[in-house]
């Protein structure tokens, strides 16, 4: 279906669409195809697995919880030096100078830094370049970074900030999408073509005002999804060292080493091959450490210019005003229904509220469209989305990216419609099944979908039907569902390189070691990588070494975003694995004079499936077998997509090589006299192809379902309005204390129930698993929120005061009791 | 991370010591005991000594006695400690609870019952790094000349944020003071006065020795409900204490306390003529609930809504009185 579209404002209007851009791209290179075997990806070597599925360890899991893992802050080297940023104290100001000669007169000081030291523009996407690593003329948010000290120690460097003096020009502010829309002349981001829009995207697929016409019933609302911020416990560090070669390592808790790479090169003005990326143990990500940060480039050019090691650790409050996190978003909705609960015709509007710099910002503004068009069919589908930018910190991509905001307003605007033809929320849901091998509204290819058997798995395991629209008032149960991208199907710049690169040594001792770019930041990338060589090669775990996220040691593979590790990096490592294991076959085959597909490898022992008694030696001798025939064992791997995606522009964005599915069922209990909720339990059904370590799976949704709990009830990424007295775009409290995250004892019970659909492009058939599982968390809990007490929550969070005050709006108690006689009649008419 | 300021460090091994140390220069000294409020305060900026006074090498005001008198809990006695105690869970159980429901574990294992009852009062403009307040233009507690509060308000109103006070407060508990001068005690209600800059009568060279909940509060019945977002970690957005006894079906003493309002815990006034020789009842818990709603006006110090937690101390209040009849029932 070709799309009408309409897509422009801001420089990056030009050339999006993740598509290499006229003039800019090599000649049209033959898109790499990665091999296939026999029996496909999904199979397992020889017979049946003997690692994969299993419920074993994550190989770092140890390491971690006593204490060995290294973390950046955890490293010390020589001499090292620590730095630390100013930061603007005014939403937006222009930098009229800085005087640091207090600052740099005190003993023990080093070298100060500012904007004009650094002042290359840079930014992960390519067409959307906005920012420095220290603002040269113009500060615009507050805690935007405008100069770097580096000092003996950390408390010297902090009494160093406060010895430098800035003087700012200050200007008026916007700090909400409303006031930056009205007020294009107090622009935020010069690289805006036009006032305050960071992006604008129009796309439409089928006739969508016939459709909503030919509906039986529409719903028109109005959400409102709260910002928030991923609050990793591990603060951002990074240490420069630029040795006296010329040579430049940075040691950084990053999720995309390789992207991290290209930015210092370009920004500090070195040649790419004489920058060294380390990352080192992550402390949790979730989006906030996928892109380059100030303290990067400033631990950098800090040690650039002093000759010795620059540690900058991140406080806590600074986490915050790097943020990068869920945008806030407007989302209005006008969604239509046949009697039979036929989706017809779905038109969203959405506003976003960037903040200061584009960050993924181009992507967030497909994504929030893109990304709604399964498991569901729908007729015709719009979006019109627009990102502003805000004196705020910069939004960006938080786990789920994008897409999250708009599943929430989706998938309660399908409840309110299910209630207005009578239909069961979940039956409604199975009936607009869009099924597997199909294609979206939007021209996207989906292949495996196990999303019927994910709200067959909740609505069992929750007792779905004893219990909605049953429980006394107060208690009450919501369903949703979701889909999300096992990473996207193009690089971020644009090149036809493999997606992921996996390098394998085996030696004469049986272990083996693989190397690659891949960034685990707690997800259990290395696991994946560990779990298909033992797989592939028959050995135990802890034989084998996984060196990661080294850009001197490590094949490239573009890092941990978009949910792309377990389906890039594995098909890659399944790559390099085979290639080995049929050189071993091939040696082991010529031994016995069996054919090479008669060789297994498991469980330390290489044997022919025709004699195994007699024709099987250990892993290692075979090893050595192979060796002494083929010379030194080793083997690269890698994964390229398929070319995907709508044949319209921007139609690549959303574009994923394999998709996967979730269903949720809440069960809450309201206090209707305080308006606090407590979610008692979430039962989460997540299809993730294959389950390549169960239990990481599990920690994945679990860990998604609590995240997406944390905003429906909790989190609010929030900013104090200007009043007598000080500014506009103060935090609204910076830390841990303030920023509510939920403990243990407000922590849900989670039921994860596994769904594998096998995918056939999977390695072993895996997707995804950990984002998508936090999509449907919101929803369902509002849609619980509903048949506990009668109140719709459009706006997020669900908090106590909120809630009260949506109860003493009309009568909540009238509404709960119509949508339980409604619940009766429908039983009624089913029993007919 | 955030650093300390400069400081001069002592470890006194003795009370007497620690006076000596808190005598010289006085308003120069901080008071140290778990450290869970003064480390985030110290890297805050929010206090700038010239010297740490730290109580944690003290064998003195250790310890909870219990005897015909009453109950004493020694200032250094760790709130867990206090929360565990099957003495104070006798004699003094709502300050055990109050105890326990401060904060965290690993803070109520380091924060003590002194360090609790001193706890400086806490304001959302206050309560910030060195940087925020700078971009905020300080206010008047500290290094500014503006409340952000009450916009034309000369007085602090930071909120006084104490678990335990208020059940030491309905309870009837006195507090021990030392100073190289002498020894003084006073009742916990008349420990506080409401400025926010400073919220109670210690004078710099003073410190609290002990805590003493009188006999008679064994006969109360009574119940402490904090009113929190999340079931650990967040520090009071609302405290109710109420405790009562009753006598052949008429109550016979009532005390409520609401906090985490103004600079100093308020004990709502007229619980006499409301309940005093009358059944507890639903209709006593209303009563009080009113009167308290009456009497009480939350602030934007603390985060929430103020027009919610306004509505909530008649919740509280309610659900406070509720269990004290139930309990008693």
């Amino acid at each position: 279906m070709s799309p009408r579209a309409r897509s422009g404002a801001g420089k990056a209007g030009d050339a999006d669409g993740m598509k290499v851009p006229e003039g800019r791209h090599m000649p049209e290179a033959e898109r790499l195809t990665p091999p296939a075997w026999p029996g496909g990806r999904s199979a397992p070597p020889s017979g049946e697995f003997a690692v994969i599925g299993q419920r074993t360890r994550k190989v770092e899991g140890l390491a971690k919880v006593t204490g060995r893992a290294v973390y950046a802050d955890d490293i010390q080297l020589p001499r090292m030096l620590h730095g630390k940023l100013l930061r603007s104290v005014h939403a937006h100001a222009r930098i009229l100078e800085i005087d640091a000669s207090a600052a740099l007169a005190l003993p023990g000081v080093h070298a100060v830094i500012t904007g004009r030291d650094l002042p290359t523009y840079y930014g992960i996407i390519p067409w959307t370049e906005d920012e420095q690593a220290l603002c040269e003329e113009k500060a615009r948010y507050v805690g935007d970074a405008i100069a770097a000290v580096a000092a003996d120690s950390e408390y010297l460097a902090e009494e160093a900030l406060r010895r430098i003096r800035v003087h700012y020009e200050v200007l008026p502010a916007v700090t909400s999408i409303e006031e930056a829309l009205e007020h294009p002349e107090r622009q935020v981001n010069e690289k805006a073509r036009e006032g305050n829009v960071s992006k604008h995207v129009h796309l439409e697929f089928g006739d969508v005002e016939a459709r909503l016409a030919a509906a039986d019933e529409t719903v028109e609302a109005e959400y409102w999804y709260e910002g928030s911020t991923h609050a990793p416990i591990e603060p951002h560090c990074a240490i420069g060292d630029f040795d006296a070669t010329g040579f430049l390592t940075v040691i950084s808790s990053t999720q995309v080493a390789h992207y991290l790479h290209r930015d210092l090169a370009k920004v500090l003005d070195l040649p790419t091959q004489r920058v060294r990326v380390i990352q080192p143990v992550v402390g949790g990500a979730f989006g906030g450490k996928s892109e380059s940060f100030s303290l990067e480039f400033c631990a950098a050019k800090l040690s650039m210019l002093t000759g010795r090691p620059v540690k900058i650790l991140y406080t806590r409050e600074e986490v915050f005003y790097a943020h990068r996190g869920r945008h806030p978003m407007r989302l209005h909705y006008r969604t239509g229904m046949r009697k039979d609960g036929t989706l017809t015709g779905v038109d969203a509007r959405i506003q976003i509220d960037g903040g200061a710099y584009s960050s993924f910002g181009l992507v967030t503004t497909y994504y929030s469209g893109q990304l709604l068009t399964a498991p569901y069919a729908m007729d015709a589908y719009r979006f019109d989305s627009t990102r502003v930018f805000t004196n705020k910190p910069c939004c960006g991509p938080k786990r789920g990216h994008g897409s999250v905001q708009p599943r929430v307003a989706f998938e309660c605007q399908i409840v309110k419609l299910a209630e207005r033809v009578g239909l069961d929320p979940i039956a409604v849901r199975r009936k607009n099944f869009i099924g597997a091998n199909a294609r979206t509204v939007n021209g996207m290819r989906v292949t495996s979908n196990g999303f019927l058997e994910c709200l067959d798995a909740v609505e069992r395991a929750s007792d779905w039907r004893a219990k909605f629209r049953r429980l006394p008032y107060g208690r009450g149960l919501g369903v949703a569902g979701s889909m999300y991208i096992s990473g996207t199907n193009y690089c971020i710049y644009p090149n036809e390189m493999p997606q992921s690169g996996v390098q394998l040594k085996l030696d004469r001792s049986g272990r083996a070691t693989v190397f690659c770019g891949a960034s685990d930041i707690g997800q259990g990338v290395d696991s994946v990588l560990a779990l298909i060589v033992a797989e592939e090669l028959g050995l135990d775990l802890r034989d084998i070494r996984v060196v990661a996220a080294d850009t001197d040691l490590t094949p490239v593979d573009l890092g941990s975003y978009s949910s792309r590790e377990t389906f890039m990096v594995g098909n890659a490592c399944l790559d390099a694995a085979r290639k080995l294991r049929d050189v071993i076959a091939a040696a082991l085959a010529e031994r016995w004079g069996c054919r090479a597909d008669q060789v297994t490898l498991a469980k330390g022992v290489a044997c022919s499936t025709r004699d195994p008694h007699k024709e099987c030696m250990s892993v290692k001798d075979a090893f050595q077998a192979a060796e002494a025939k083929s010379g030194t064992l080793g083997s690269v791997g890698w994964y390229q997509t398929p070319k995907l995606g709508g044949d319209y522009r921007g139609g690549t964005i959303g574009a994923s090589p394999a998709y996967s599915f979730t269903a949720h069922v809440a069960e809450v209990e309201g206090d209707p006299e305080t308006g606090f909720v407590r979610v008692v339990k979430l039962w989460v059904a997540h299809d993730c192809g294959r389950a390549l370590s169960p239990v990481a799976v599990e920690g994945q949704m679990e860990g998604s379902a609590y995240m997406g709990f944390a905003e429906a009830l909790f989190e609010q990424h929030d900013f104090k309005p200007a009043a007598v007295g000080h500014g506009p775009g103060i935090h609204d409290g910076p830390s841990l204390l303030d920023y509510r995250i939920p403990t243990s004892l407000d922590t849900p019970e989670f039921e994860s129930l596994i769904v594998e659909s096998v995918d056939p492009e999977g390695p072993y058939g895996a997707k995804e698993a950990g984002e998508g599982p936090l999509h449907p968390s919101v929803p369902a809990i509002a849609n619980a929120i509903y048949d506990a007490l009668g109140i719709r929550c459009d706006r997020l969070p669900f908090h106590p005061p909120r809630v009260l005050g949506l109860l003493k709006e009309g009568d909540a108690r009238a509404r709960w009791e119509q949508a339980r006689r409604q619940r009766d009649g429908v039983a009624v008419a089913a029993a007919r | 991370m955030l650093t300390l300021p400069a400081f001069e460090w002592v470890r006194p091994d003795s009370l007497d010591e620690a006076l000596r140390w808190l005598a010289d220069d006085p308003a120069q000294q901080l008071v140290v005991a778990g450290g869970t409020d003064a480390v985030p305060n110290l890297k805050h900026r929010l206090h700038t000594p010239r010297r740490i006074v730290h109580l944690s090498g003290l064998r003195e005001m250790q310890g909870i006695v219990s005897d015909a008198d009453g109950l004493t809990i020694g200032a250094l006695v760790t709130l867990s400690a206090l929360a565990d105690d099957p003495d104070a869970m006798h004699d003094a159980a709502l300050v055990a609870d109050a105890a326990s429901r401060v904060a965290s574990p690993q803070i109520r294992n380091m924060g003590t019952v002194g360090g609790n009852l001193c706890l400086d009062t806490r304001c959302t403009y206050y309560n910030q790094t060195f940087f925020w307040r700078e971009a905020l233009g300080f206010c008047l507690k500290k290094d500014g000349t503006r409340c952000h509060v009450v916009t034309q308000g000369k007085r602090c109103v930071a909120a006084h944020s104490s678990d335990v006070a208020p059940a030491l407060i309905a309870l009837g508990a006195t507090v021990e003071i030392a100073s190289a001068e002498g020894r003084r005690r006073v009742a916990v209600d008349e420990f506080f006065v409401g400025d926010g800059i400073h919220n109670n009568v210690l004078v710099p060279g003073e410190l609290v020795v002990s805590v003493h909940v009188p006999a008679a509060a064994r006969r109360l019945s009574a119940s402490y409900r904090k009113l929190r977002p999340r079931g650990a970690i967040d520090f009071p957005m609302l405290s109710v204490a109420f405790a009562a006894r009753s006598e052949s079906g008429a109550c016979a003493e009532a005390r409520l306390v609401v906090s985490a309002l103004g600079a100093k815990p308020r004990v709502v006034g007229g619980t006499d003529a409301l309940v005093r020789g009358k059944p507890l009842d639903a209709a006593a818990a209303d009563a009080l609930a009113e009167a308290a709603y009456k009497q009480c006006r939350p602030l934007t110090n603390v985060p929430y809504d103020a027009d919610w937690r306004h509505e909530m101390v008649r919740v509280f209040v309610r659900r406070a009185v509720r269990d004290v009849i139930e309990g008693s029932a």
